[in-house]
């Protein structure tokens, strides 16, 4: 995908097919025990699972509603993630200015800032009494909070980050020299960005949104700070499990697993599509 | 695209007129470069010697610090990149990956506002012009190194520049390619109505293709002129190592031309003042003894330092009185018993040698 | 340890077992072991661990200093929390000495498996209050008040007591109240009246109590149908169960109840 992948790596990679050579010692013990620590929550979540009253836990039309409206907001949350995020990423990676790597940091921020606090602070800017909330409120009768709106707009804030990172990444291993090319040949900055820099980083761009939309979709504790729980409006599945554990865990444990299989199955489609084609 | 036709009315001058200065803190490019339309100038230079960013400057990649760049009168160092009627093939092609060869080439007619069926035409015109009329859905990737250099040529000659640019065009082929493609690239640069500058740190490359050069040591012109003349009169090491050349500098005083680093060389022509003076190592001849009936007058006694295998041929690295190379065939060598720290005489007829003013 | 294959043998819920886990590790690492369970009758002495309500949090730590001055060599550590959360640690293993619940329902999770030692006591009650903007801009006096249009209310969520109570509360009115939120704890209720994201809540008084001026407190008759026991036990499993008496007792006593009713606890 990069000034690498050109004529002379083509060779290379067939070469190296086919051949398996033992994988040492020291590096696959640590790997399975990554790998069994990751599965390990998820196969208990399977063996403790209320299998018998599973059909009946999830016949419930809230399930559904909760469902419906998590895969919705993170599509939603995905799609402005890209919007943004993609250009944002892009100035990060292509362009100098004052302040730039403050600013990388800053694009970091809602990852290591509690989800909770995350809500806050979105309640702080977008709140009926935010400091940008209060104008959309008395100028244009928008209130934020307490909507699917709300929803979108607390996933985007904590999945934004995976995707500008993502992306930025692959933009800075992208050669920047394919779009000086474009240049010589008539393509305006803009337009070589669309037409060659995008489809050439697209598998990261891909990955970067995969990434964010599982994010968005797991999200609670902005989610339900900014945009509070109301079934059908803005109950996600997060929600609606951690509120099912307060008094039926056998409840969240099937709410749980509709959520993972969900997730399993569009990731496992999309890495079929996406992940495999660069 | 048309080409400056609007924009160069009542300016006389035609072709390229530049002075590309570009500071940077460890390197300053300061390289002036005039060329007429259908003339191909070959920019020729060791590595690091800034030809490339004489290149990107022309392109309009790197800016210039100071100095002027104009085409057919027209100023082109304040325009931007993408409004300048410049074609470049780079070094790697840069050929977009994810698109057809036909795609690639009708990138920059579409560009420059042509419908996509329009710019499809033209590029598969181009493509069959290359000769890969066959190859134009195929995706870089599937090209051969031939096939990908000539889309690349199609695809910056597709916006009909005015000024052609080629990073070291055929740097990444492999020898037996590089031939044929060489002999193609010069029919298609013969054929180039416009100015053309060719970046290429081989010399071969430089005086097929090129009508001038212009060598580059360290960011400023060492030397131009035609092929012919700089493969006679080489007037830095680099040159004349380029062109296979023993060159030496000193003063002239009638045919005897005074080193330097001391010992004279007898020559045929008559100069005086600083002078240059170059012969081919072909042109020495090598004795263990010191040679008495011979009327050569240019003899030094020197040792060898290397010896190397040149095609059919030994060439001798020399050091003593006067560092030499010397080539001589390998019954020669061997009847000579040379080897690294022999002893030996070498001698060059006057009439072997060229002197001409520094 | 005998403790550890009883519990793996009673963990139903997978939840629950992860929680205990942490909170065994986190008792455990503050714990003195020096002092243990051994001199029971004697003077109260060692560490107690007290699992409580969160909205209990301010007056037992104001009585946990007290108890410790009183009973020198004595440290009182809090776990503070969902009283549903406390409960699955509690039957989950967690070395816990106190339990105070924030309702009969969630000590009953504790008691259904015989894990108090006694028969647990009420100590205090908690009713429920309307929380306000400050200066009540909407006028709000009744109960009945919040279900007019255009209000924005937020109630705890059902599954949680404070929601419990509310709807008890709401039904006892015979209304129908359509929140813009069900919140998934008392205090997030109360925070979104903080920020005046809402214009109205309905928590308990203590937390009305606990906001100071943010908030401002409306008492309406209703609440009387949904008053919040808070029961209090001795675990039957507790490491320093002398001296978790003498804490309950300090907590039972006059002098505590001084302490809770400031905080805006009813008596018993």
């Amino acid at each position: 995908m990069t000034g690498s992948d050109t004529l002379e790596s083509r060779p290379r990679r067939d070469r190296h097919r086919g051949r398996t050579r033992p994988v040492p010692i020291p590096l696959l013990v640590p790997a399975l025990v990554g790998l069994a620590f990751l599965l390990l929550p998820l196969i208990a979540l399977l063996v403790r699972a209320p299998w018998r009253s599973l059909p009946e836990q999830l016949t419930s039309a809230e399930v559904w509603e909760a469902l419906r409206l998590s895969l919705l907001c993170a599509m939603a949350a995905t799609v402005l993630s890209l919007v943004v995020g993609v250009p944002l990423a892009w100035l990060l990676a292509r362009t100098r200015f004052p302040g730039r790597g403050f600013v990388r940091a800053l694009v970091t921020l809602p990852l290591v800032l509690p989800p909770v606090v995350g809500g806050v602070a979105l309640l702080l800017a977008f709140g009926r009494n935010g400091v940008i909330g209060q104008w959309l409120d008395s100028w244009f009768g928008i209130t934020l909070p307490f909507t699917t709106t709300g929803v979108v707009l607390a996933e985007t804030f904590v999945a934004m980050p995976f995707l500008v990172i993502s992306v930025e990444g692959t933009l800075r291993a992208a050669d920047p020299r394919y779009e000086e090319a474009a240049t010589t040949l008539g393509a305006s900055r803009f337009t070589a960005f669309r037409r060659v820099t995008l489809p050439l980083i697209a598998p990261g761009v891909a990955a970067g949104a995969v990434l964010a939309w599982a994010r968005a979709l797991g999200e609670f504790g902005a989610t339900i700070t900014f945009a509070g729980n109301f079934p059908g409006r803005t109950q996600t599945m997060p929600l609606a499990v951690y509120l099912a554990l307060q008094n039926d865990p056998a409840a969240a444990i099937a709410l749980s697993l509709v959520l993972l299989a969900v997730s399993i199955a569009v990731l496992a489609a999309l890495r079929d599509r996406w992940m495999t084609a660069s | 695209m048309t080409d400056l036709d609007g924009t160069t009315t009542g300016v006389l001058t035609e072709g390229l007129d530049a002075h590309l200065v570009v500071d940077r803190s460890t390197f300053r490019l300061d390289v002036a470069l005039t060329a007429a339309p259908g003339d191909v100038v070959a920019l020729l230079g060791p590595n690091g010697a800034g030809k490339t960013t004489a290149l990107r400057a022309l392109a309009g990649l790197t800016p210039l610090t100071s100095g002027r760049l104009r085409l057919d009168g027209t100023r082109l160092d304040t325009m931007p990149p993408e409004s300048r009627p410049v074609g470049v093939v780079f070094q790697d092609y840069l050929l977009f990956p994810h698109l057809t060869a036909l795609d690639n080439v009708a990138f920059g007619p579409r560009c420059r506002g042509a419908s996509k069926a329009e710019a499809r035409a033209q590029a598969a015109e181009w493509l069959d012009r290359m000769g890969l009329a066959d190859h134009a859905g195929a995706k870089p990737r599937r090209l051969s190194g031939g096939q990908a250099q000539r889309v690349a040529v199609a695809r910056a000659l597709a916006t009909r520049p005015r000024l052609l640019l080629l990073d070291e065009p055929l740097a990444a082929l492999d020898a037996r390619t590089r031939l044929e493609v060489r002999a193609q690239l010069r029919r298609h640069l013969a054929e180039f109505e416009a100015v053309a500058v060719l970046v290429t740190h081989d010399p071969l490359d430089a005086m097929v293709l090129a009508d001038r050069l212009v060598v580059v040591e360290h960011g400023h012109v060492v030397q131009e002129g035609t092929p012919s003349h700089i493969a006679r009169h080489p007037r830095t090491d680099y040159i004349a190592r380029l062109v296979g050349l023993n060159l030496y500098r000193g003063r002239a005083e009638g045919h005897t031309v005074r080193l330097d680093a001391g010992p004279a060389i007898t020559t045929t022509e008559e100069l005086s003042g600083p002078a240059f003076v170059a012969f081919p190592p072909g042109a020495v001849t090598l004795y263990r003894e010191r040679p008495t009936g011979s009327s050569a007058r240019n003899l030094w006694r020197c040792e060898v330092a290397g010896l190397e295998t040149h095609g059919d041929q030994i060439r001798a690295d020399l050091t003593g009185e006067l560092p030499l190379t010397a080539d001589l065939t390998t019954v020669a060598a061997a009847e000579l018993d040379l080897h690294p720290g022999a002893p030996v005489w070498a001698t060059v007829k006057a009439t072997q040698t060229h002197a001409y003013p520094a | 340890m005998t403790r550890s294959a009883h519990r793996t043998r009673r963990i139903l819920q997978v939840t629950g077992a992860s929680a205990a886990a942490l909170l065994t590790l986190s008792a455990c690492s503050s714990s003195d072991p020096g002092t243990d369970a051994g001199s029971s009758s004697a003077k109260p002495s060692g560490t107690v661990t007290v699992f409580a309500a969160a909205s209990l949090e301010e007056s037992f730590k104001t009585l946990g200093k007290q108890f410790e001055q009183e009973h020198p060599g004595t440290k009182v550590t809090f776990n503070f929390g969902g009283s549903d959360t406390l409960a699955a640690s509690i039957t989950g293993g967690a070395p816990a000495d106190v339990f105070a619940a924030a309702s009969t329902k969630t000590m009953a999770i504790v008691t259904d498996r015989q894990d108090a030692a006694g028969t647990p006591a009420t100590f205090v009650r908690n009713q429920l209050e309307i929380a306000t903007l400050p200066g009540n801009p909407d006028r709000i006096s009744s109960l009945k008040d919040l279900t007019r249009p255009g209000l924005k209310v937020v109630l705890c969520d059902k599954t949680v007591p404070c929601g419990t109570a509310a709807q008890k509360a709401l039904d006892a009115g015979g209304l129908k109240l359509t929140p813009v939120s069900y919140e998934q704890d008392v205090k997030s209720a109360l925070t979104k009246v903080e920020l005046k994201e809402a214009d109205a809540a309905i928590v308990y008084k203590t937390d009305v109590r606990a906001a100071g001026d943010k908030v401002e407190g409306v008492d309406f008759p209703e609440s009387a149908e949904a008053v919040n026991d808070y029961p209090i036990a001795v675990l039957k499993n507790a490491p320093n169960p002398g001296t978790a008496k003498a804490f309950v007792a300090l907590v039972r006593s006059a002098e505590g109840q001084k302490v809770l009713s400031r905080a805006g606890f009813l008596k018993p």
